[in-house]
C-alpha cells in the first residue's frame, strides 16, 4: 500500500511516543524510589514528610476498612452534581446573556468582579446560608464552576461570525432558528473544553468546600488528617485525589472523542 | 398611491421598482449618507451590475433590497409573489453541516422542506458537478466548489431575483473566471434575474447586460452603460469580445478612483 519510507515514518513516530511515555512513567517511579530512599536512610523525617510504603499502607488499611471507597464516592458525586449543574445553569444563563443583549451588558461588570472574587471568601457566608452539609459543599463547587463557564460559553457565542448571521438573516431566519441552527452547534467544540475546565473546577470546589466543612470525602481525609498530625493519611488523601482528578480528566476526553469526530 | 404604483408597473415586464432609495448610517458623531438616489426597474431575465468606487455604498443597497437593513427614503416594489435570494462574498457554508445539508437551510427555515424540494436539491448539486460531495462537508472542498455550494443553497429557495454581492472577490484568479462562468451558466439555465455587485470592471462588462456606475459616497447613478457584445456568449468567451476594452475603458473613466 504504502512506501518504504512511510512505514519508516509511521515507525518512527511510534518510537518517539514510546520513548515519551516511557519518560513519563520513569520519572514518576524515580519519585518514588528517591522518596522511599530518603525515608529508609532517614534523610527525611517520616513523621512529618511520610513515605511511599507507609502512604500505600495507609491506603490499604482504607480499603480494607471500607471507608476509602465511601470518601472516594461523596467526592466524586458532590463534583458531578455540581459539575452538572455548573455546565445547566452556564449554557442557559450565556443563553439568555446572548438572547438579550441589554442583560449582557449590564451583567458585565458583575460578572467580572464575581469571576476575580476568591470565592473561597465566601465560604462562612455559605456555611450559615446552606448549613453545615453537602449543600455548603456543592454550592461553594458551583459558584466556582459557574461563573467561568457563562463567561465562556457567551464569549464562544457571541463570537460566532458574523457572515454567518447575516447568512441566517437573510435566509429570513428567527431568532429562535439562529441560536439553534448556527449559535450552538457552532459553539460545540468550545462548550466541550469548557467541560473540561469545568470538571477541575467542580472539583477545586468540592475539595474547598469539604476542607471548610464536611464529615466525609477526600477533603475531608486530607483536613482530618493534618488536624490529627497524620501525614500517611494527609499524603495519601492527595494522591487518591490526583488519581481521581485524573480519571475525570479522561473520561471527558474520551467523551469529547467520542462526540467530535 | 395607487396611480404610482400603476405608473410604476407600466412594463408588465418589470419585477423590481427601485424609486430615490437614500439609506444613511448614525454613528456617535456623525450621520453618513451612504445612497443618495438610486433607482432602477430591473425587468425579468435581467442580469445588471452595479459598479463603483469602494466604499461608494454599492453593498448597501443589496442589503437593503434583500430586508437585512432598512432604508432611510425611496420606494422599493417587487412583483407580486416574487422572491429574492441573495450571495455573500463569503461562502459561509457551516462546517459541522454536509453539503447537501447546508443547501437544505433556507428550506429548514421557511419549513418548506418537502421530498421533492429536497429531490430538486440534490438534482441541482448533481447538475452542476458536485454529486460526489453531498455528504461531504466544506473544508473537503475547494473555494470555487464552496461557492458554487453557496449559489445552490441560494437557489434552493426558489428566489427570481438574485443578488450577488461580490461573490468572486474571496477566490484566486483562476477559480474566479471558472466560478464566474458556471454561475452565469447557472443563472441563465435557471431563467433568474441578477444583480451583481463588483468592484471588477471585467466581471461587471463580462457578466451583465447593463452596468450602473456609482458615483463616490453619498452614491448615486453616475451612469448606465448599455452592454452590447458582437457575439454574446459564455462571460470569459466575452471577454475576447472586441468591444470588451472600449467598455472597459469608457467605465474606467467614469469611476472616480483615488489612489
Amino acid at each position: 500500500m504504502f512506501s518504504e519510507e512511510h512505514y519508516l515514518f509511521i515507525k518512527k513516530q511510534r518510537r518517539n511516543q514510546f520513548y515519551v511515555r516511557f519518560t513519563q512513567i520513569f520519572i514518576l517511579i524515580l519519585f518514588f524510589i528517591l522518596w522511599q530512599c530518603l525515608a529508609n536512610f532517614h534523610m527525611i523525617n517520616t513523621f512529618i514528610f511520610s513515605s511511599p510504603r507507609q502512604m500505600f499502607s495507609t491506603i490499604i488499611e482504607l480499603h480494607k476498612t471500607g471507608d476509602l471507597y465511601q470518601h472516594i464516592w461523596v467526592t466524586v458525586y458532590e463534583t458531578l452534581i455540581s459539575f452538572g449543574l455548573g455546565t445547566f445553569l452556564g449554557l442557559l444563563i450565556a443563553t439568555i446573556l446572548w438572547w438579550f443583549p441589554f442583560i449582557s451588558k449590564v451583567a458585565d461588570p458583575y460578572l467580572t468582579i464575581l469571576n476575580s472574587l476568591p470565592k473561597v471568601a465566601l465560604g462562612p457566608i455559605i456555611i450559615i446560608w446552606c448549613g453545615a452539609g453537602i449543600r455548603s459543599i456543592i454550592f461553594m463547587a458551583l459558584l466556582i464552576s459557574l461563573i467561568i463557564t457563562i463567561i465562556n460559553i457567551y464569549q464562544s457565542f457571541i463570537n460566532t461570525d458574523k457572515n454567518k448571521i447575516k447568512l441566517m438573516k437573510s435566509l429570513k431566519a428567527n431568532k429562535w432558528q439562529v441560536y439553534i441552527k448556527l449559535i450552538f452547534p457552532n459553539s460545540i467544540k468550545d462548550f466541550i473544553s469548557t467541560l473540561k475546565i469545568n470538571i477541575s473546577m467542580s472539583l477545586i470546589g468540592v475539595i474547598m468546600g469539604e476542607f471548610l466543612v464536611s464529615k466525609e470525602g477526600i477533603g475531608y481525609l486530607i483536613m482530618y488528617g493534618s488536624q490529627v498530625f497524620n501525614l500517611n493519611l494527609v499524603i495519601a488523601g492527595i494522591f487518591i485525589l490526583c488519581l481521581v482528578a485524573a480519571i475525570m480528566y479522561y473520561c471527558i476526553l474520551y467523551i469529547e472523542k467520542k462526540l467530535i469526530k | 398611491m395607487t396611480s404610482s404604483l400603476q405608473l410604476s408597473f407600466q412594463s408588465m415586464n418589470n419585477i423590481l421598482e427601485i424609486k430615490s432609495l437614500r439609506k444613511s448610517y448614525h454613528t456617535k458623531d456623525s450621520e453618513i449618507l451612504a445612497v443618495e438616489d438610486f433607482s432602477y426597474s430591473l425587468s425579468d431575465g435581467e442580469f445588471i451590475a452595479i459598479v463603483g468606487p469602494s466604499g461608494c455604498g454599492k453593498s448597501t443597497i443589496l442589503s437593503i433590497l434583500c430586508g437585512l437593513e432598512k432604508k432611510s427614503g425611496g420606494e422599493i416594489t417587487i412583483k407580486d409573489n416574487y422572491k429574492i435570494g441573495y450571495m455573500l462574498q463569503q461562502d459561509s457554508l457551516f462546517p459541522f453541516r454536509t453539503i447537501l445539508d447546508n443547501c437544505l437551510l433556507g428550506l429548514e427555515i421557511n419549513h418548506e422542506l418537502t421530498k421533492e424540494k429536497k429531490k430538486k436539491v440534490i438534482d441541482l448539486l448533481s447538475t452542476y458537478g458536485l454529486k460526489d460531495f453531498i455528504n461531504s462537508y466544506p473544508d473537503e472542498l475547494s473555494g470555487g466548489m464552496r461557492q458554487r455550494v453557496a449559489l445552490i443553497r441560494t437557489l434552493a429557495t426558489n428566489p427570481d431575483i438574485l443578488l450577488l454581492d461580490e461573490p468572486f472577490s474571496a477566490l484566486d484568479y483562476q477559480s474566479r473566471l471558472a466560478v464566474s462562468d458556471d454561475v452565469y451558466r447557472i443563472i441563465k439555465q435557471e431563467k433568474k434575474s441578477a444583480i451583481i455587485v463588483t468592484h471588477d470592471l471585467a466581471e461587471a462588462i463580462s457578466l451583465a447586460s447593463k452596468v450602473i456606475v456609482l458615483s463616490e459616497r453619498p452614491s448615486k447613478i453616475k451612469k448606465v452603460f448599455d452592454i452590447k457584445l458582437s457575439n454574446r456568449s459564455t462571460p470569459i468567451e466575452n471577454r475576447k469580445a472586441k468591444e470588451f476594452s472600449e467598455y472597459y475603458d469608457a467605465i474606467w473613466k467614469e469611476i472616480d478612483f483615488h489612489v
